[in-house]
């Protein structure tokens, strides 16, 4: 489509469900990530121009919103979470559609989507129908089909949900060696922090329909503002006066009555579950003050304490052992 | 022993209860037993004299090319009526598809009645476009296929919207974010994922019509060769010559379920 990349740059508002402001440069990966209803479906659906927003969506130096843009004027490529591949078309006249859709004749137009194919690595499978595709492979065939058209936004919601972990794994890979060449701006909705660690340049972290937090992965990793993100790193993150402390589940202790001594920040709660994690079991407690913490403790300790749901427990953690950042206004 | 060893039946949750069976016994006998009749009651070796009948021959010829321009005529104005019903959002949208559906409960002989009014000789439409293209519609078999598409087309509607529904509009919305319009997306996209519902509206419009008498004697009479088909001929022999009424019948019903069971094989690909 166009040569010229500006990357994005976006401030809209939804009402009801979201006000977003980003800005992001020509080849950069975002990863929006937040809990179910932060908004993240509908930051896509706005920059594909499928619900009414206010605001501004400039895209290569041109407003998509004033007035808005008919969806296939835009230059997007979505790949929505079920892949909503054509069930009646074979997986390279899937590919094939968008270009045979923008003009070009059939035999040029399967001849690039089969290269397409060839460089996800299912150059061999363009004969098949959708439902004789594996997940993996399906969501290959709708990257072939989203990137075909060279649209100047990509749009990838969740697209390891539901995949093995093994077939995730190789597809992360061949996704990432992707978007590395890619011009456009991705938008990456995703639960799970390893996309966002691997995957993204930038985060934007969701939360009832606002942006709580943007940073570089390795920031928002460190440093977590909401709760949500806090679990998916699994890190612990409370709010305390006018700091926000962040630490992880090793730096607390476990014990059965009120500990003695300063210089610590101390809950009490009841054990509402225990998980495996390597070789420590996580607990989840629930404090009376309200937060949910992650504790480790060793398998004897827990034994030894009867750390079993519904127990009452005793938590601290050394002021020094986390990591501070003042709240936002 | 052999009960212990071979499961003879399910679990049981007990006896159908007779509340249920008996009338639901009757239910079905009042289903089969006139067919069976029907069956047991044809003389059958006068199937072939009925056959060379010419006023048999031209009903059965009516029927089937009467049928057939019906179900043409609800491809091709009712499946963009079921689109529009299905994608787009207009101003009394919700009363037109209870208009649509208004004619699967309308006594027939009332649609006849209706068409009359609207396409007779003095009717809302038929008036002006008898004065200007000197055109009159009832008594034709233009009048039979209208009449049997007005009582079929709802049935193919609700068909192809429930389809396009059921198939939603992610395709669509794909299809748009691909660089396709609507007229593209709806060619080769929408369409085709729709066509098991368009081939089961087809079949539905098909029966429909093929079975439709009341709003066509009242529309378009009873004349042979021209509007007498398959039920009105039947009504007509009935009052002269029973038996032979029931030779007609028997063909009408063997002629419906062939195709039918044709269609189910090639379209639905179930044996």
């Amino acid at each position: 489509m166009s040569c010229h990349r500006e990357g994005l740059d976006l401030d809209v508002r939804v009402p009801g469900r979201l006000t977003a402001a980003l800005g992001t440069g020509p080849g950069e990966v975002v990863a929006v990530i937040g809990p179910n209803g932060a908004g993240k479906s509908t930051l896509l659906s706005a920059v594909a121009g499928l619900l009414p927003v206010a605001g501004r969506i400039t895209v290569d130096g041109r407003d998509w919103n004033a007035p808005p843009l008919p969806v296939r004027e835009r230059g997007v490529g979505l790949v929505p979470q079920d892949r909503s591949l054509f069930p009646h078309l074979s997986a390279l006249e899937n590919v094939a559609f968008g270009l045979r859709a923008r003009g070009a004749r059939p035999g040029p137009a399967r001849a690039r989507a089969q290269e397409w194919l060839d460089r996800l690595g299912v150059g061999d499978l363009g004969r098949r129908r959708p439902h004789e595709l594996s997940g993996g492979q399906a969501q290959r065939v709708a990257l072939a089909r989203a990137l075909v058209t060279d649209p100047a936004v990509l749009l990838l919601d969740e697209p390891f949900a539901g995949l093995d972990v093994g077939v995730a794994t190789s597809l992360r890979i061949a996704l990432a060696e992707h978007l590395a060449s890619y011009p456009g701006v991705t938008l990456l909705v995703t639960h799970d922090a390893l996309d966002a660690l691997t995957l993204a340049d930038r985060v934007v972290v969701l939360d009832g329909g606002e942006v709580a937090q943007t940073g570089t992965p390795r920031e928002v990793a460190a440093r977590p503002r909401t709760e949500h993100v806090a679990r998916l790193v699994g890190l612990n993150v409370v709010a305390d006066r006018d700091v926000r402390r962040s630490f992880p589940p090793s730096a607390v202790t476990v014990s059965l009555t009120r500990p003695e001594g300063s210089a610590r920040l101390t809950w009490r709660g009841r054990v509402a579950g225990t998980t495996p994690h390597g070789d420590a079991l996580r607990l989840l407690v629930v404090t009376d003050a309200g937060p949910e913490l992650l504790a480790d403790v060793t398998p004897a300790a827990a034994v030894d304490l009867g750390l079993t749901a519904g127990r009452e427990v005793w938590l601290t953690v050394k002021a020094t052992a986390t990591t501070t950042d003042t709240m936002r206004p | 022993m052999t009960s212990a060893s071979t499961p003879s039946r399910a679990p049981s949750l007990g006896r159908p209860p007779l509340l249920l069976l008996l009338p639901g016994s009757l239910g079905a006998a009042l289903l089969v037993v006139p067919l069976v009749a029907l069956v047991l009651d044809t003389p059958w070796s006068d199937l072939g004299t009925q056959l060379a009948d010419p006023a048999v021959r031209d009903a059965l010829w009516l029927s089937a090319l009467t049928s057939a321009l019906t179900v043409g005529l609800c491809v091709l104005l009712g499946t963009p009526l079921a689109w529009l019903l299905a994608r787009v959002e207009f101003p009394g949208r919700r009363l037109l598809r209870g208009l649509v559906a208004v004619p699967l409960v309308l006594p027939p002989v009332v649609a006849g009645v209706a068409l009359v009014a609207a396409l007779g000789r003095n009717g809302l439409v038929g008036a002006p476009l008898l004065a200007a293209t000197g055109w009159t519609i009832p008594y034709t078999t233009a009048a039979v296929v209208l009449a049997h598409t007005f009582v079929s087309l709802p049935f193919f509607v609700l068909s192809v919207e429930g389809a396009l529904r059921t198939a939603g509009e992610r395709f669509d919305v794909v299809a748009a974010t691909l660089g396709a319009d609507r007229w593209t997306t709806f060619r080769r996209v929408t369409l085709p994922s729709a066509l098991p519902g368009l081939a089961a509206g087809c079949v539905l419009a098909w029966a429909r019509s093929l079975g439709e008498f009341g709003a066509t004697i009242t529309f378009a009479g009873n004349f042979p060769g021209t509007t007498q088909t398959m039920p009105s001929l039947i009504y007509t022999t009935l009052q002269a010559d029973p038996a032979a009424a029931r030779t007609l019948s028997m063909l009408l019903l063997v002629v419906s379920i062939g195709v039918l069971v044709g269609l189910r094989r090639r379209w639905l690909g179930t044996p």
